[in-house]
């Protein structure tokens, strides 16, 4: 495996950790947090959607981002046979 | 069968499993001490990340907290779930990758000198402690009000059986008795909770329940806002919290998670780097299931409470009230003496105070639930504070063992030598955990949730810039670490111990509180870092190498430097 390759592997590595991050931070600190009360005023079912957001639905986002990473990184693995 | 009678059978089964998965899991070398072979699979650490990181806190406290704080409570929600984002994007396949034992391992390595992994130990020390305490005074208060034992009597078997796993089995044994932990736990949490929520909404889902409508025809949240306008309180579903104080506290709560030392090892026992992201997947799938349902929990009891006990006579309220008012846990002063109980927000009105923490375990009570759930909750919270204190008991031998006897004291001592020093640390961990279990000092409460803003201000960001940035060297990383830890210690003890001139709310800097100043400790660790080592000589070639080498997660064709 030549250093560059390397390089790019780790650039998007890089790349897929932005995305997925800023993901997360939209459903805890923009949804959750500073834009509750706007979020608030949409309802479905008994839940309005900004506390719906800070005590459930930021959780179930987090356990799928980490999995999407697992599959994401498996095939860049495979694709720069990087297997361990 | 009563009550107590279940309790014991159902704890008596539950330890007599934990011992002999002990004993099937001995630990025969260094390697199995520390990260149990490094052949754990990645859901079985997923499970043992779940149990080592759900503490007496999560199980018994969490679900009550919310309750009393609404909205306000979603911090521990977010907090304790979204720091493993960053665990699983962050650091795990990285360290797991590095392969060695601790985490002050990897700091005194990469930043290569034995300055920095002292600073490193001291961290991990000061964190563990602090969080350990608190887990055996847990597993006292369990014993004592479920079995009727004295507290300390509690701590004692506790310890026993702690010290029993531990010094046996080292990591392998805690492994999977932590497996077993998490199964129970989960059982013990779900079981009455899935009942109430049939109970109050017909729905068997507490997640979905607690947003449907109950036997009224009334959302459950909306009768719930309702009850609190009508009692004085600020409305259950939006906060009463500043905004920017809510933010830093959430921001605190994931970042000390993801540098928690007991967490973070966990990622060091599975085979390979692909195992690591995997099983930081896992944990949190595993970990998601208690904490959203807490929150359904926390509606439920409060919605149940409210009814059942305000402007009731003595006369009209059922028999658990009585039962918790003995043990001093629910307290009722009837003010205006009109032999009705008024529970309002308004401090001099009010005539009822409950404690947080029996919310979770009075809930099969309230809820008129077979004893045997009953017991069942009691082993739960038992096998949630054992778990915990195990895993804090392990980061505490293998710190005194591995990095300071092995790496620094005595680097020739033999591997036996070792295993055996890393077994007799652990049995001095215990024995100083469980005198802080049975004479608490008044601090242990307030720190445990400070020690999140401890390791956030010290570990995380040593570690994120020792992966992500290769130019950063020793200097950087030793200024930052401590300018974080003392800022967070000298904000903590300003402001929660009263030293320094102590002060009040309206003294706290930008108007964060000390839970959520972590954060900020942070950032100005992560701002020392970056200009101190910008103006030292860059580190030597191969550390560089081993930066490179951390970042792929397999080894073909380049040189290894360790």
């Amino acid at each position: 495996m030549s250093a560059a390759s390397h390089k790019k592997y780790w650039k998007q590595n890089l790349k897929y950790l932005i995305v997925l991050l800023v993901i997360w931070f939209l459903v805890s600190y923009v949804f959750g947090i500073l834009f509750v009360e706007q979020l608030n005023t949409i309802k479905f079912g008994g839940f309005k959607l900004g506390f719906w957001f800070a005590q459930q639905g930021s959780i179930y986002v987090f356990v799928i981002l980490i999995f999407v990473y697992i599959r994401l990184m498996n095939r860049l693995d495979k694709k720069y046979r990087l297997e361990d | 069968m009563d009550i107590q009678t279940w309790t014991w059978i159902i704890v008596g089964l539950t330890f007599a499993l934990y011992i002999g998965i002990a004993i099937w899991s001995r630990a025969s070398s260094t390697g199995d001490f520390y990260v149990a072979g490094k052949g754990v699979h990645p859901i079985a650490n997923g499970l043992a990340t779940a149990a080592d990181w759900m503490s007496a806190a999560s199980f018994i406290s969490m679900a009550g907290l919310i309750s009393f704080s609404g909205y306000d409570g979603s911090v521990y929600l977010m907090g304790w779930t979204g720091g493993y984002v960053l665990l699983a994007l962050l650091l795990a396949p990285y360290l797991r990758k590095f392969g060695k034992f601790t985490v002050p391992d990897f700091i005194g390595d990469r930043y290569y000198s034995n300055v920095a992994r002292i600073v490193a130990v001291l961290c991990a020390l000061l964190v563990s402690f602090t969080y350990v305490a608190g887990q055996m005074r847990g597993v006292g208060l369990v014993f004592s009000r479920f079995l009727e034992v004295n507290i300390n009597t509690g701590v004692f078997i506790g310890m026993f059986i702690v010290l029993f796993y531990a010094v046996l089995g080292g990591m392998k044994g805690i492994t999977y008795t932590q497996v077993a932990q998490y199964c129970v736990l989960i059982f013990a949490f779900m079981v009455p909770a899935i009942f109430i929520s049939i109970q109050m909404t017909g729905n068997p889902i507490p997640q979905i329940g607690f947003g449907s409508t109950g036997a009224d025809g009334v959302y459950l949240l909306d009768k719930l806002d309702g009850l609190h306008r009508e009692l004085g309180f600020h409305e259950y579903t939006s906060g009463s919290k500043a905004k920017i104080d809510v933010f830093f506290i959430t921001a605190a709560l994931m970042i000390g998670t993801a540098g928690l030392p007991h967490v973070i090892v966990r990622f060091f026992t599975v085979k390979k780097v692909s195992d690591a992201r995997k099983s930081a997947g896992w944990a949190l799938l595993f970990i998601a299931v208690l904490y959203t349902t807490a929150p359904a929990i926390a509606v439920f009891a409060r919605t149940n409470m409210i009814e059942t006990v305000n402007n009731k006579t003595r006369e009209e309220l059922p028999q658990w009230f009585n039962n918790w008012e003995t043990t001093g846990l629910i307290t009722f002063e009837d003010k205006n003496v009109d032999g009705r109980i008024q529970y309002v927000a308004d401090a001099a009105k009010n005539e009822l105070t409950i404690d947080q923490d029996i919310m979770v375990l009075a809930n099969p009570e309230i809820a008129r639930l077979p004893n045997w759930i009953i017991a069942l909750v009691a082993a739960g919270g038992l096998a949630a504070a054992l778990s915990t204190a195990a895993g804090l008991l392990l980061v505490i031998s293998s710190s005194i063992s591995h990095d300071v006897i092995k790496k620094i004291i005595k680097p020739s001592i033999t591997e036996k030598g070792e295993l055996v020093a890393a077994r007799l640390s652990a049995i001095v961990a215990v024995v100083i955990a469980g005198y802080f279990g049975i004479n608490p000092p008044d601090f242990v409460a307030a720190t445990v949730a400070l020690a999140f803003g401890l390791a956030a201000a010290s570990f995380f960001p040593a570690i994120i810039l020792g992966i992500f940035y290769k130019r950063m060297n020793k200097e950087g990383a030793i200024a930052g670490m401590i300018v974080g830890i003392s800022l967070m210690l000298y904000y903590m003890l300003r402001f929660k111990f009263d030293w320094f001139g102590g002060g009040t709310k309206e003294d706290w800097w930008w108007g964060i509180s000390p839970e959520g100043f972590g954060t900020v400790a942070m950032i100005i660790n992560f701002i020392v870092s970056v200009t101190v080592s910008l103006f030292t000589p860059k580190p030597p070639k191969e550390v560089q190498q081993i930066v490179d080498d951390i970042r792929i997660p397999s080894n073909a064709g380049e040189a290894h430097v360790h």
